[in-house]
């Protein structure tokens, strides 16, 4: 009786057992699907893309022929917009961080700017667009230049930045902030001397991870006007201007297939940069 | 250095230096004072960012409810801006159809990655996939597009012959690869932030890593990961380029997922990008979408902050 | 227990916003020149008291010491002497703190004067995560320093009367995180002593060091008296007794006692000192 009592038991247990394994194995295939899919884009990219992408790729206007058509245009595009969305976001952004973590009394009006952040993030940035295009083109009649493109995407990687400034500063220890007040340094000196220094490593990573976001964006720019076809590069903020992604979109909507493989040489660009950006990132990380 | 040390002729006297320099100090005084009005220029930026996103929704949608009736903007059920039909409810279908087939995508997917590096990954293990999971999450959602009109629809058009070179299908299933790392991510820092005891109680009493899973963590991290799953979803209303590049823009009241349709997002860009003209009932018109589609999205992240601050409070 | 002490130029400073020259008010008759009279002073975090009516006149060019149990308002007092603790937002505080004949609280100077004159030294070693040379010049430059050559005899100069110029003389660019935590103290002394303040407050300068350093730091204690006023805080007694002039006992917040540290130590008029000295409780 006893006997037959543990068999079942002992069954059940195998049971139960086997069913945690099987389960075991189902998760880590999940996993593996989104790190599957990574490789499968990445290896689709590279080998549709890596004919196209030589010198001429890199240096070239558009162009109606694929073999001529370049990414040169979007390439310098895209670094000024970066231009001006890094000092514009950065300033704001650490200025708000700053005023909440050091400044502001924990009141209301300070929750409320704070859940307005939370909720800035979570707004489409396509509506960015639609708040650049009225504000920026119509309003203050930028019309589709590169200022109002590069103010748009400000606004819209700023609610990144403030996030991640903040968590920098409030994990500036606060002894050594006391360190300083008892010196006799006043709250701006003991913010500029001792807490930004220290918070600087998490505020810079922060910031590329903010910038590379900018860099990869597409919708708002198609709203706010960024061109398709330039043939000179930008030379004043309210030149007209185009960046890499709003290229690559535009190769991918033509139907003849070459321009895929100019589109992918395009990405592979995109993504170097985008590479670039996060290897800085990580090494601040690793050297602070 | 030692130089200087050797050279005793200066008097050093700091007390007296500082002295010297507090006569400048009339000017730190006012940074002093500056500085914080200036930083509350700066946060007050965020606000009028808000403000100045609401007005710009609001006074346009004004404008374009002014000459096409409110209600049959949102009953109407064709959406063809340019012979001026614009019922709205073929881009809300077409959202909802785009951001059901990422969630069917998405949340298992995302759940069972999030159960797997939380429950069952060693450290190590977690520590590499999670990062490159979230890489998903960096790449540009236009090079996303373009895998899925290049690879992703012609590989189930081999298994669905009927599938149409712009479909929502594909687009679907990408927004949802798109969205996995941000469920995946959340989830398993709302698993892990279950306290141990909790698991190890279970473990001693002879449960499966399974069962602790299902039985302990899941229930107890359930709004952490209802929050993660809502915020995901949010993303997945919001999505432009994925749609705009694979799904068309074909607005069609239907659930029929192998079709072309069209999104509020891909309308906005459509409508931004056309020969639209300043003033136009089309240019409000994308107001009033992206007023809808921000009305959405709103309610989905109060949503998720809603459910999040109520995990908040439960430990 | 009468002395005479007016041998120190650093006494006829100015206090505040003054120039140099203005004259202090002296006060003219005592023969003991005191750095600090505190007067009936109160403190409360929100609602809680935490300091009862503190009478005390803290003797210049000594070392007094502050014993009492964990928790009887120490840190609290030493922190209200260079108005530290208002960083917490809901201190409040009565009665009247004087330093040199001055009123801490009145708005005539700013806590940054008082702090520039009444320096601090903080029971965890505190450097900043900068070099050796910048931790050490941090007060001058703050207050307005800017000169290479100014900001490296002090540097020098504050790094020897801290007793550490030998031990790091070769690596004054080295990240201060590097060194020990005895040596990361001493620097946090010569950072003190870079602005040359006149009262130099410690809070358990010692409780996070070694036996051998914590030797150091007291014998630097002793060194440093020459020049400056000292008040320390300690929960170790023997510690009070070895380095300190006078003592102060405190328990929940009320002063019992404050004497000669020999006198105390020895012959103490309060039960409650006695008590605690002799190890009953705390
Ligand atoms: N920041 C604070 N907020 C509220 N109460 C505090 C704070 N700091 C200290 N206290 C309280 O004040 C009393 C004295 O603390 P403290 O001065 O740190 O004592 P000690 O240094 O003698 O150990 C304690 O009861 C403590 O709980
Ligand atoms: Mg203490």
């Amino acid at each position: 009786m006893l006997d037959t009592n543990q068999n079942n038991i002992q069954k059940r247990i195998r049971g139960r057992v086997l069913l945690n394994n099987v389960l075991k194995v189902l998760f880590f295939t999940s996993t593996t699907v989104g790190l599957i899919f990574l490789a499968l884009l990445l290896y689709r990219v590279l080998t549709q893309g890596i004919g196209y992408l030589n010198g001429n790729f890199i240096s070239n206007f558009p162009a109606p022929y694929p073999e001529e058509a370049g990414i040169f245009a979007g390439l310098i595009g895209s670094i000024m917009l970066i231009g001006i969305v890094a000092p514009v976001a950065i300033v704001i952004g650490v200025g708000t961080a700053i005023f909440l973590e050091e400044y502001a009394y924990k009141n209301r009006w300070t929750k409320f700017i704070q859940v307005n952040i939370q909720n800035l993030a979570g707004v489409p940035s396509i509506v960015y667009g639609l708040l650049g295009l009225t504000f920026f083109v119509y309003m203050l009649r930028f019309g589709y230049t590169l200022i109002a493109g590069g103010l748009t995407m400000a606004l819209l990687v700023l609610p990144v930045i403030v996030v991640a400034a903040q968590e920098a500063i409030r994990s500036v220890p606060a002894d050594i902030k006391e360190a300083s007040y008892g010196m006799g340094a006043s709250k701006w000196q003991t913010i500029r001397r001792v807490v930004l220094p220290a918070a600087l490593p998490g505020i810079l990573t922060g910031t590329i991870l903010a910038l590379s976001r900018a860099i990869g964006e597409t919708a708002p720019l198609i709203i706010v006007g960024a061109a398709t076809a330039i043939y000179t590069i930008p030379d004043s903020l309210l030149s007209k201007y185009t960046v890499m992604p709003i290229q690559i979109f535009n190769w991918t909507g033509r139907p003849q297939e070459e321009w895929q493989f100019v589109a992918a040489a395009g990405i592979i660009v995109l993504l170097i940069v985008l590479l670039l950006m996060n290897a800085i990132a990580v090494f601040i990380r690793n050297k602070f | 250095m030692e130089k200087a040390f050797k050279d005793e002729t200066i008097d050093l006297d700091v007390q007296a230096l500082i002295d010297n320099k507090r006569k400048k100090k009339s000017i730190s005084g006012k940074i002093e004072k500056l500085v914080p009005a200036f930083l509350l220029l700066c946060a007050s930026v965020s606000v009028l960012t808000t403000a100045g996103i609401l007005f710009t929704l609001l006074r346009e949608s004004i404008t374009f409810f002014s000459s096409t009736s409110i209600f049959d903007f949102y009953t109407g059920t064709q959406w063809s801006p340019w012979s001026g039909h614009f019922g709205v409810l073929p881009l809300i279908t077409g959202t909802l159809l785009i951001t059901l087939i990422a969630a069917i995508v998405a949340v298992p997917l995302g759940l069972m990655s999030a159960i797997f590096l939380s429950e069952y990954a060693s450290n190590r293990a977690r520590k590499i996939i999670k990062p490159t999971l979230e890489v998903l999450a960096g790449i540009p959602t236009v090079v996303y597009g373009f895998f899925a009109l290049t690879f992703v629809t012609p590989l189930l058009k081999s298994f669905l012959p009927g599938l149409g070179v712009f479909n929502a299908l594909s687009a679907g299933i990408v927004v949802g690869i798109m969205i996995i790392p941000m469920i995946a991510s959340l989830s398993e820092d709302a698993m892990n932030s279950v306290p141990n005891n909790l698991r190890e109680g279970a473990l001693a009493l002879g449960a499966t890593k399974l069962e602790v899973a299902f039985k302990v963590v899941l229930p107890a991290a359930f709004s952490g990961i209802m929050a993660s799953i809502v915020l995901a979803i949010s993303r997945a209303i919001g999505e432009t380029m994925i749609v705009v590049i694979a799904a068309g823009a074909s607005p069609a009241l239907t659930f029929d997922p192998t079709r072309s349709i069209q999104t509020l997002t891909a309308f906005i860009v459509q409508g931004a990008t056309g020969d639209t003209t300043f003033g136009s009932t089309i240019y409000y018109s994308i107001y009033a979408v992206g007023a809808t589609l921000f009305i959405f999205t709103l309610l989905m992240n109060m949503l998720s902050q809603y459910i999040s601050r109520k995990f908040r409070e439960e430990y | 227990m009468q002395t005479i002490t007016k041998n120190n130029q650093s006494a006829e400073r100015p206090l505040g916003t003054g120039v140099k020259g203005t004259s202090v008010i002296k006060s003219e008759g005592t023969m003991e020149q005191n750095v600090f009279e505190i007067n009936d002073l109160n403190l409360w975090y929100g609602n809680d008291q935490a300091l009862y009516g503190i009478d005390m006149k803290v003797p210049q060019n000594k070392v007094t010491a502050i014993i009492g149990p964990s928790g009887c308002g120490k840190s609290t007092y030493l922190k209200t002497l260079n108005r530290m603790v208002e960083m917490v937002p809901t201190v409040k505080t009565s009665g009247s703190i004087k330093y040199k004949g001055e009123d801490i609280f009145s708005n005539k100077y700013g806590v940054e004067d008082l702090r520039t004159k009444v320096g601090m030294v903080f029971q965890k070693p505190n450097p900043f995560p900068k070099s050796i040379y910048d931790n050490v010049a941090y007060g001058p430059r703050v207050h307005g320093v800017k000169k290479k050559a100014v900001l490296d005899q002090v540097v020098e100069k504050s790094l020897k009367d801290a007793a550490i110029w030998d031990e790091v003389k070769d690596r004054l660019n080295e990240n201060a995180f590097g060194l020990s935590g005895g040596q990361q103290q001493r620097i946090c002394i010569a950072r003190a002593l870079a602005i040359e303040p006149d009262v130099i407050l410690m809070d358990e300068p010692t409780s996070a060091l070694d036996p051998i350093s914590t030797l150091k730091v007291e014998e630097l204690v002793q060194e440093l008296k020459k020049k400056y006023s000292i008040i320390i805080v300690t929960h170790n007694m023997q510690q009070a007794a070895r380095i300190s002039d006078k003592t102060a006992f405190f328990l929940n917040g009320e002063l019992i006692e404050f004497d000669d540290t020999d006198k105390l130590f020895s012959n103490p008029s309060d039960k409650r000192t006695e008590d605690y000295i002799s190890g009953r409780f705390g």
